[in-house]
């Protein structure tokens, strides 16, 4: 649509969002990346050397020059923050299927129940969404417990002798991250399977497909997108989980985001964190991107 | 669809929703629990909702939080509703494309990498850290989200409402305050809704962009997790829970009500 | 409606030379893209008063020529005047032209009342006037009842007849209609097509109006422009363009018509002979198309053609086939006539008896015939 030149106010409704998103969302990537560069120190803020602008070009010079990748070195050198970045991915993806299969049945089933009951199932998948993370991650504390709900449920039905011990392990992270992504992963796959035309897979069972033989040559192949847009929601924020693993997870659990907020707030090492930020940015960067395209994809298909 | 199928429909359901919801109705019921210990029943009471609000240093963070959800909520629909109407308006203009993705990428963003850029960044620009850096920083990407959820109302927005209005002499201002945004303003109020939550609920960025004397509740809750399950902490969680299941079912039950009258015409 | 008929029968203001046109497309050109030419140098007049209708297939460009009008579209070139002024450049909420959309665009958080009185408001006018204004506007349409009604309250029809209303208010110089019947059904359909025409007569107004219906072009147009892939074909009345086609396009989208390929081989003043493929030989009368040379096309309507079993004695243009297919509908009834080369011919006739003693049926041969003048000549 051409219009005859961008009136004042279509120059406000794009520049100051835009504007904002730009000091707020890009520069302090930039700053991180800068920072990542420095050398810690004891001092406030803690590394050096800090941007002064004040002591000219000489100093811009000079602060370049000590800028240096050791904090990388740093972190490639020990074998602690290799394995939280291979151990986050593990946890998101292994998560990420869990989800998937828990998900695509609950988001089926949903388009599959009466119109009216749609609705109503729709607000409660939607519903812990809104409700706190925390609170939600909390809820899970007190279940898993080795004096917690779910053992003493168990041992009263006598079909464990022993409390099982769940938190603090592994499996409570999944718990957790699934539990907590979940709703992520039932939207995007119920908007795909919603809008799905019924008569597609009444024509493959008329033309000779089982009910099964039809769902997985018709309806599964048709909310692929929905596979995907829900997968990248689930597996790109639980790489970077912190909450899940702090809370449930053990002392010897390792993810990157609590490897994080460690070298942040126990250890105090900006630039260390920083670094870590930044390489933990990069792993993600192509799944971020491809979520992107496929964001813009359905935008412009539903134009 | 054959019997099996509907059976097995209907016990994925029934399990996915029990998973989604037992552990939230069990937070619930042992609120009202007499028992010091979260885990052993010992009578109905309201104790701990007496406790929770004689909590002072409670109280103070949920009062911050308050605030911080208010106006960043506020901040974020305006913001979020002008980058919506950018990208679905005006196809071409210059860093469109970096636009879109600033947009859209904080929704996915691991929020401990949006927590240490924006602390970074107000550390940089010598912004003391306390309560509006909290509150910017919540703005900045609950924005994302109300951009996104306007921004799906507004594709189905039919321009040529807008073209009427002009066409009847409103200047592209009037018509959009008079016709665009009276008609998207469900979406609009969603968007607020979802930002106050996410405000609401944060802890991992508010930990990082909060200072001395700001402590939002999320944090507060946090630390005293950590140090263990305690009643107390069910009840306020049950009050946050309440507040937020009322206002979702309200607005729900509001746009229904609304899509019925429609229908009826 | 005989008043009707014998203001219109006057109404010629495009075949007297001294009148000014009231809009006018001067040249005018639009790209979308560097690929897509919606309007492509076309030019075109319209004169005050008229009932004007741009009829085409979806893509013609003719939604894009009334949104120019409208000022949603600016001329990639070229220049649109009204009333002598230029046009370009000013925006949609300045221009004294209003339309009516194809999708109405009633403001749904607005009642009927508050939807007519916006544009009154948005110029400023006086609360008791435009109370007055939109209690006239609301008789006009019939709709005083529903003053307080939603948009979504309301039939289509009278949600087209808000919309109508709404954009009457304002008094507009030009009235625009995009679509204005596509949303109703057949039969209302109908019934609006002449409330629009008596409308139209009663205020005055000159009416541009897109459609790509023809049945709705040729009962309610004074002149109808006929548009393809961004041109304006032929601009005539609605008999000139039914019986008189300029071209091809023009004689294939309004009604069913029946055309033969061939040469001219022999013209003798205003009367020529064509030879088409299978070698018959036809006279037609040149009309307009004076100059015509070599290949042509012969085209003739179902309904001047007549079908017999016995080839007319005084028939001067006759072919023979065999019949394949026959509708009847009631008052007409259509027969496919096969040539021996294959090409179907297609005939009307009316049924103005109730029973046909020895009827034409299936697999009969037959011929059909048809008088010099029944047929137009046309060269592109």
């Amino acid at each position: 649509m051409s219009r005859p030149s961008p009136s004042l106010l279509s120059r406000v409704v794009i520049w100051v969002p835009y504007l904002w998103l730009l000091a707020l969302f890009l520069a302090p990537f930039f700053i991180v990346f800068k920072i990542s560069l420095s050398q810690t120190a004891i001092a406030m803020p803690p590394y050096t050397p800090t941007f002064g602008l004040s002591e000219g070009w000489e100093g811009l010079k000079n602060a370049f020059n000590s800028l240096s990748f050791d904090n990388y070195l740093w972190v490639f050198g020990d074998p602690l923050y290799v394995k939280a970045y291979l151990s986050s991915l593990k946890f998101a993806a292994i998560s990420t299927v869990l989800a998937l299969l828990i998900g695509y049945p609950l988001a089926y089933g949903m388009t599959r129940a009466p119109e009216n009951l749609r609705t109503i199932f729709l607000m409660m998948v939607i519903l812990p969404f809104w409700t706190s993370f925390l609170i939600r991650i909390y809820a899970w504390v007190a279940i898993l417990k080795p004096e917690g709900l779910l053992n003493q449920f168990l041992l009263s039905l006598g079909i464990i002798k022993q409390p099982l011990i769940i938190l603090n392990t592994d499996l409570a992270i999944y718990i957790g991250i699934v539990y907590s992504y979940l709703p992520f992963m039932v939207l995007p796959l119920y908007a795909a399977l919603e809008k799905m035309d019924h008569s597609l897979v009444e024509a493959a069972q008329d033309l000779g497909c089982t009910p099964i033989k039809a769902f997985w040559k018709v309806t599964f192949p048709l909310s692929l997108p929905g596979v995907l847009a829900g997968s990248m929601l689930v597996f790109i924020p639980a790489v970077g989980e912190f909450v899940v693993p702090d809370l449930l997870g053990g002392s010897s659990t390792l993810m990157i985001g609590k490897t994080l907020w460690a070298e942040f707030f126990v250890n105090r090492d900006w630039p260390v964190a920083s670094a870590v930020a930044i390489l933990l940015l990069l792993i993600l960067v192509l799944p971020i991107v491809y979520f992107q395209r496929v964001q813009a994809k359905a935008r412009e298909s539903e134009v | 669809m054959a019997g099996s199928w509907s059976r097995f429909n209907i016990i994925s359901l029934t399990l996915g929703f029990a998973f989604l919801y037992i552990p939230i109705v069990l937070l619930v019921i042992y609120s009202f629990n007499e028992s010091r210990l979260v885990t052993v029943w010992g009578g109905f009471s309201f104790k701990w909702y007496g406790a929770m609000l004689n909590n002072s240093a409670l109280m103070s963070a949920a009062w911050v939080t308050a605030r911080v959800a208010l106006i960043s909520a506020t901040l974020a629909t305006i913001l979020g509703t002008m980058a919506a109407v950018a990208l679905t308006r005006y196809s071409q203009f210059r860093g469109r494309l970096l636009f879109s993705g600033m947009a859209v990428a904080p929704l996915v963003m691991p929020e401990v990498i949006t927590g240490l850029s924006l602390l970074l960044l107000f550390v940089a620009v010598g912004l003391d850290r306390g309560f509006t850096t909290i509150m910017l920083a919540h703005t900045t990407f609950a924005m994302c989200y109300v951009a996104v959820v306007v921004q799906s109302r507004l594709v189905t927005f039919d321009r040529s409402l807008e073209e009427a209005a002009m066409d009847l002499g409103a200047t592209p201002a009037r018509a959009f305050f008079q016709v665009t945004l009276p008609v998207i303003a469900p979406a609009v109020i969603a968007g607020w809704m979802l930002a106050f939550t996410l405000s609401l609920d944060d802890l991992v960025i508010a930990s990082f962009t909060s200072g001395p004397g700001a402590t939002t509740l999320p944090m507060k809750i946090y630390s005293q997790v950590r140090l263990g399950v305690t009643p107390e902490i069910n009840a306020i969680s049950t009050v946050l829970i309440g507040i937020v299941t009322v206002g979702v079912l309200a607005a729900s039950l509001f746009n229904k009500r609304r899509a019925l009258r429609e229908r009826q015409g | 409606m005989a008043s009707l008929g014998s203001i219109r029968r006057d109404f010629a203001p495009w075949a007297n030379p001294d009148e000014k046109p009231f809009i006018r497309f001067e040249n005018v050109t639009k790209s979308f893209g560097s690929q897509t030419t919606a309007v492509d140098d076309l030019t075109l007049s319209i004169y005050e008063r008229e009932f004007f209708v741009l009829l085409g297939p979806s893509g013609c460009g003719k939604t894009t020529l009334l949104r120019m009008l409208g000022g949603f579209e600016q001329p990639t070139s070229g220049r649109v005047l009204l009333d002598g002024q230029d046009l370009s450049g000013v925006p949609p909420y300045r221009r004294p032209v209003n339309m009516m959309f194809q999708s109405y665009a009633l403001f749904p958080h607005m009642s009927v009342e508050k939807n007519i009185a916006f544009g009154l408001k948005q110029e400023g006018m006086p609360k008791a006037q435009i109370g007055e204004r939109v209690q006239r506007m609301l008789k006009l349409v019939k709709l005083e009842k529903y003053a307080s009604r939603k948009p979504h309250q309301l039939s289509g029809g009278q949600r087209q007849r808000v919309a109508l209303a709404r954009a009457l208010a304002k008094r507009p110089k030009v009235l625009l209609l995009d679509e204005p019947l596509g949303a109703l059904d057949k039969k209302l359909r109908e019934e609006t097509q002449f409330e629009l025409m008596d409308l139209q007569q009663e205020l005055g107004l000159t009416f541009v109006i897109v459609t790509h219906d023809q049945d709705e072009a040729m009962t309610m147009a004074d002149r109808i422009a006929v548009m393809d892939a961004g041109k304006v074909l032929q601009v005539a009345t609605p008999a000139e363009i039914y019986e008189a086609p300029n071209s091809r396009f023009v004689a294939e989208f309004i009604g069913n018509i029946n055309i033969f390929d061939g040469q001219i081989v022999e013209k003798t003043g205003s009367a020529a002979r064509i030879r088409d493929k299978s070698g018959t030989e036809f006279q037609i009368a040149l009309g307009s198309n004076a100059q015509a040379d070599g290949s042509a096309g012969l085209a003739v309507r179902p309904e001047k053609l007549q079908i017999t079993r016995e080839r007319p004695a005084d028939a001067v243009n006759a072919i023979d086939g065999e019949v394949w297919d026959i509708a009847y509908m009631g008052d007409l009834t259509l027969y496919n006539l096969k040539l021996d080369d294959g090409r179907i011919i297609k005939i009307s006739t009316i049924n103005s008896r109730r029973r046909v003693e020895d009827a034409l049926t299936w697999h009969d041969r037959a011929w059909v015939s048809f008088a010099p003048d029944a047929g137009v000549l046309l060269t592109r």
